[in-house]
């Protein structure tokens, strides 16, 4: 097998102002014809350095200082520019994590296409249109002739990124590059992209150097995966034999923060890894992972550099104690399943509730049509336990949050909170008592924490604002808050932009509890922090709401995490709730179709798992459209003809499970749950 | 597209006429008698009533308001007070002066900005970049009598090679074309050094965008990528700035001409308001107004040919 790319025990180091700081050392890979190499870790440590120079594109400052990187035999550090552009986009291609970005926004789809090959070889104009067009087929892009005449920000994001994708194959380069390709999208559009890297992988026999913080993607494209930490490789090998048998503490680490779709439930409590990669780190003479590895030894780790030791078959891990790693038990992790939940008592009750907007034109006047953005919706938050919301971005879990918390007003039905109606009352008609009841908790915590304000100040100011609590009391409240929260009581001094992104949401949290809530509303309150720390929030969250007996409605687009977390789950459609049931429940059969395909969509971190199959095609309707039928039946693979698009679907209830579909679900679901189908008539 | 142009060129019309509408107004409650102005302080009282009855200074305001504006329809501004000639021959003829100032400088300064600003802005912090920072940071912070004062001391009074005045005339011992260097390099350091700064930031700002990595990292040489890529992308927002300088140029120039004695349109204005001769304000302002407004049309227009993103 012809090697592609080598990093030949490559060190990286910026030179700044502070001085030399090491970026990435001692590299060693290589990827051969037609490989896929993984390469994992958190944010910073490294991973995206190792795409730009293989490209020989490093940032100013930074320079390979030991070491070599070749390409195709060749050391790429002596090349001439000409030469470098002889690779760059016709050997080595790059997709990058933020497509829309990375399109020319003022070029035609076509004309970005057709520079490839007309950079490399090709002379006729034609002959590269067609070739675009051909390719832009290939990854299914549909009406790929009409859409060469197209600018990027006409594209969704999805269809962004596979012209992207086309682009970095219109040479048909032997070694493509993916840094983060699908961050940032939605779970079935994920899905799909992955799908097509497969397929055109399997077709164009292109090796893929792909570069994640998720570990479940990663499995799904790769055969070889590296972990990168500070800079360090600390663990590569087969996927299969990383997986089976992680050897280092931090890629056990890793594959025990990550929720998984057949975990134990919210109980089975993540592991996470505590801590974060500090700058100092990478310079460490011994192990870079020993702040945060619990085996650490200061004698053995700490001292001498720790070599990669092999483990057979190409597995190496960087580790000096992995006798002790290995002989420590398996943690156990299937704690025993919580009792039963039926019992706790009902805090929000939100019954038919639907949000309208009206489109009026540009200056107001003709009406355009009406956006349903969530259509009769049911549901239960009972104390002590999650709710969580999922469903693609669109689907309404948002606004159905937002009138939960008073941000929006709905238009009918009810919102419960106790005895009173919320529905109706945006925040400021909310009595105070109750705007003291009911917290959220966004996904960016910077934007409920004021940048020029002390972390105290925007604790004290709930406390006061809320429960009139002096100021010596609002002191100590301050404090136990923090330690409830797991903080350091100095945090209270700081400034928010000292704090980390997880340090950050751990204060938006203690904020949303000051008022002592009865519900916490958090819309995807992790998603925007590193693995590591989104178990330690999720942890966190769960002990809280125990404590607490507080419910919460947690919005999510990540199956893994709602199954980790959530005690009862619904899953919402265009404004609708097409099932909702107890979590276990959800997550078994039967399904609503939608559920199944999100379900089958959703990445796992396990390579034995069967590859998902094809994603949904196809996209969300508007929410202007005027269902009759299913709202899904666009896009479902077991649709009805006739019957789905005219009549709306029923909801047949397993005792609390309930599936708003026109299919007998009750006969393919096992017996024990099948026996106690009944069919209510009225609409979803 | 046309249907823009259309509807903008009808908002234009409107605007135009209230200004107008307001300009006559205000001159009309402005102190000072307009017949007293003409005949003098040694006029008798019933001298000056005759004229104000001749000019029909006597009827309603309305009335003159439009019987103002069907002659100004049909270019007749009226009579300049100060300078006894029919208000549009002056006009006419200041304006083409200044148009001819304006073209000019604005030939040179909008080639010298984009070039420069988008060379040193394509290698951020690099010595060309420093070098044109420095510079053009200096030239737009002199003011332009200083410049000019300053250019004056070392063209016309040191090396004594160019003229200190420019009245377009050719009896003053001077090549027309030499009158003109004085003035266009004095706007020229001027608004230059302001546009130079805004190319290269914002050619700066497009040279970091993830775009220009792709195309790079396509195999484009780094004169393709900003030849092809970065180029247009950079020039999406000074375009509307480059287009308001013309404005400058038309009816901003006063302190270069009457630096210079040139005989030119803002000058005209300065000297009409010192001397209150309304016909000639009234006409300058409509003027001055329809530039303004013409200039922000094809800025617009321009806007949206180059930026895909916005259409209409
Ligand atoms: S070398 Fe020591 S500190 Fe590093 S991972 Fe292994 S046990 Fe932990
Ligand atoms: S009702 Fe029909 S279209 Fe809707 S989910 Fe069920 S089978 Fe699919």
């Amino acid at each position: 097998m012809a090697e592609i790319l080598a990093f030949e025990h490559a060190s990286i180091a910026y030179d700044g102002r502070a001085g030399r700081q090491i970026i990435l050392n001692d590299v060693d890979f290589s990827i051969g014809e037609g490989e896929a190499l993984g390469l994992v870790g958190e944010s910073s440590c490294g991973k995206s350095t190792v795409a730009l120079a293989a490209m020989r594109y490093l940032p100013r400052g930074m320079s390979v200082i030991d070491g070599r990187i070749r390409v195709e035999g060749r050391d790429i550090a002596g090349l001439t520019d000409r030469e470098l552009s002889r690779i760059r986009g016709n050997r080595i291609a790059m997709v990058y994590q933020d497509p829309m970005s990375s399109l020319n926004p003022v070029m035609p789809i076509g004309k970005q296409l057709m520079e490839v090959p007309l950079l490399h070889g090709e002379t006729d104009e034609n002959a590269a249109f067609r070739r675009a067009v051909a390719m832009l087929e290939e990854v299914r892009l549909p009406a790929a002739a009409a859409m060469m005449e197209r600018y990027p920000h006409q594209l969704s994001g999805g269809q962004q990124q596979r012209v992207v994708i086309a682009m970095a194959l219109m040479a048909k380069p032997a070694l493509l590059i993916m840094d983060e390709p699908t961050t940032g999208l939605d779970v079935t559009i994920e899905a799909a992209i992955l799908e097509l890297v497969r397929e055109l992988r399997a077709k164009f026999g292109t090796a893929i150097l792909f570069i994640s913080h998720n570990l479940g993607t990663v499995a799904r494209i790769c055969d070889r995966i590296g972990v990168l930490y500070a800079g360090r490789m600390v663990e590569t090998g087969r996927i299969g034999a990383v997986f089976r048998s992680p050897s280092h503490p931090y890629t056990r680490g890793l594959l025990g923060a990550l929720p998984r779709l057949s975990g134990g439930g919210r109980r089975g409590r993540l592991r996470p890894i505590e801590g974060t990669i500090a700058a100092a780190d990478r310079a460490r003479p011994g192990c870079a992972f020993a702040p945060r590895c619990s085996f650490a030894a200061r004698h053995e780790c700490e001292e001498r550099p720790i070599l990669m030791v092999e483990l057979g078959d190409g597995h190496l891990a960087r580790c000096a104690r992995l006798d002790a790693v290995r002989a420590s038990a398996e943690d156990d992790r299937a704690a025993a399943a919580s009792a039963a939940t039926d019992g706790a008592p009902i805090v929000l009750r939100v019954r038919k509730l639907s949000k309208e907007y009206k489109l009026t034109g540009l200056f107001g006047g003709e009406k355009k049509g009406v956006v349903r953005a969530v259509t009769d919706v049911d549901l239960d938050a009972r104390a002590g336990e999650t709710l969580a919301i999922v469903g693609e971005s669109g689907c309404g879990k948002s606004t159905l949050a937002r009138i939960v918390s008073g941000l929006l007003a709905g238009t009918s039905g009810e919102v419960k909170l106790g005895e009173t109606d919320l529905a109706k009352l945006e925040v400021d008609d909310r009595p105070p008592e109750i705007r003291r009841q009911i917290q959220m908790v966004f996904q960016n915590p910077d934007s409920t924490l004021n940048p020029s304000h002390s972390i105290a100040y925007a604790l004290s100011r709930p406390l006061r604002m809320l429960r009139n609590l002096a100021s010596g009391d609002a002191k100590t409240e301050v404090s136990k808050l923090l330690a409830q929260v797991r903080l350091p009581v100095e945090v209270a001094e700081r400034m928010p932009h000292q704090l980390s992104g997880g340090q950050r949401q751990r204060v938006a949290i203690a904020r949303a509890l000051a008022g002592k809530p009865k519900l916490v509303v958090a819309d995807e309150p992790v998603s925007a922090l590193d693995v590591s720390v989104q178990a330690a929030i999720l942890n966190l969250l769960g002990e809280l709401l125990e404590q607490s007996r507080l419910g919460l409605v947690l919005i999510s687009h990540d199956l893994a995490l709602v199954r980790h977390m959530a005690d009862w789950v619904a899953v919402m459609y265009l404004g609708r709730v097409v099932e909702y049931g107890p979590v276990a429940q959800v997550f078994s059969p039967p399904f609503h179709p939608y559920t199944e395909a999100l379900l089958r969509a959703a990445p796992t971190p396990d390579p034995d798992a069967a590859p998902p199959t094809a994603a949904l095609e196809g996209m969300m309707p508007s929410p202007t459209e005027i269902i009759v039928g299913c709202a899904f039946a666009s896009r479902c693979p077991s649709r009805i003809a006739e019957q789905c698009d005219t009549t709306p679907p029923p909801v047949r209830q397993f005792g609390e499970h309930r599936i708003a579909c026109h299919l007998e679900l009750g006969r393919q679901a096992p017996a024990e749950r099948g026996g106690r189908t009944e069919i209510r008539s009225s609409i979803s | 597209m046309l249907r823009y142009s259309a509807k903008q060129l009808l908002n234009m019309a409107l605007t135009l006429f209230a200004v107008s509408f307001l300009v006559f107004a205000l001159n009309e409650l402005s102190p000072g008698d307009v017949t007293r102005k003409i005949l003098g302080p040694y006029a008798s009282q019933s001298q000056v009533d005759h004229l104000t009855r001749e000019m029909g200074l006597d009827r309603p305001a309305l009335v003159r308001y439009f019987e103002y504006m069907g002659k100004a329809l049909t270019g007749n501004f009226g009579n300049s007070i100060y300078y006894r000639q029919p208000v549009s021959e002056l006009m006419w003829d200041r304006l083409g002066n200044t148009l001819l100032l304006a073209a000019i400088s604005f030939a040179v300064i909008v080639p010298i900005s984009v070039l420069l600003g988008v060379l040193a802005g394509m290698r951020e912090r690099g010595w060309f970049d420093r070098a044109v920072s420095i510079f053009s940071s200096i030239c737009a912070s002199i003011p332009e009598f200083a410049m000019g004062v300053f250019l004056l001391a070392i063209f016309v009074v040191w090396l004594g090679v160019l003229p200190g005045t420019s009245p377009l005339r050719g009896d003053a011992g001077w090549a027309i074309w030499m009158q003109f260097v004085l003035p266009v390099l004095v706007v020229t350091f001027y608004d230059a050094g302001y546009l130079i700064a805004m190319v290269r930031s914002s050619m700066v700002e497009v040279m970091r965008q993830p775009y220009i990595r792709t195309a790079l990292l396509k195999g484009n040489s780094f004169r393709n990528v900003v030849a092809k890529h970065a180029l247009r992308n950079a020039l999406i927002t000074p375009f509307t700035v480059i287009l308001l300088q013309l404005n400058y140029l038309v009816s901003g120039l006063v302190v270069v001409e009457t630096l210079f004695a040139y005989p030119g349109f803002g000058r005209l204005m300065l000297e009409a308001a010192l001397a209150k001769d309304i016909a000639v304000l009234e006409a300058g302002t409509l003027v001055a107004v329809s530039v303004t407004m013409l200039t922000q049309l094809f800025g617009d227009l321009g806007y949206m040919a180059l930026d895909p993103r916005i259409r209409v």
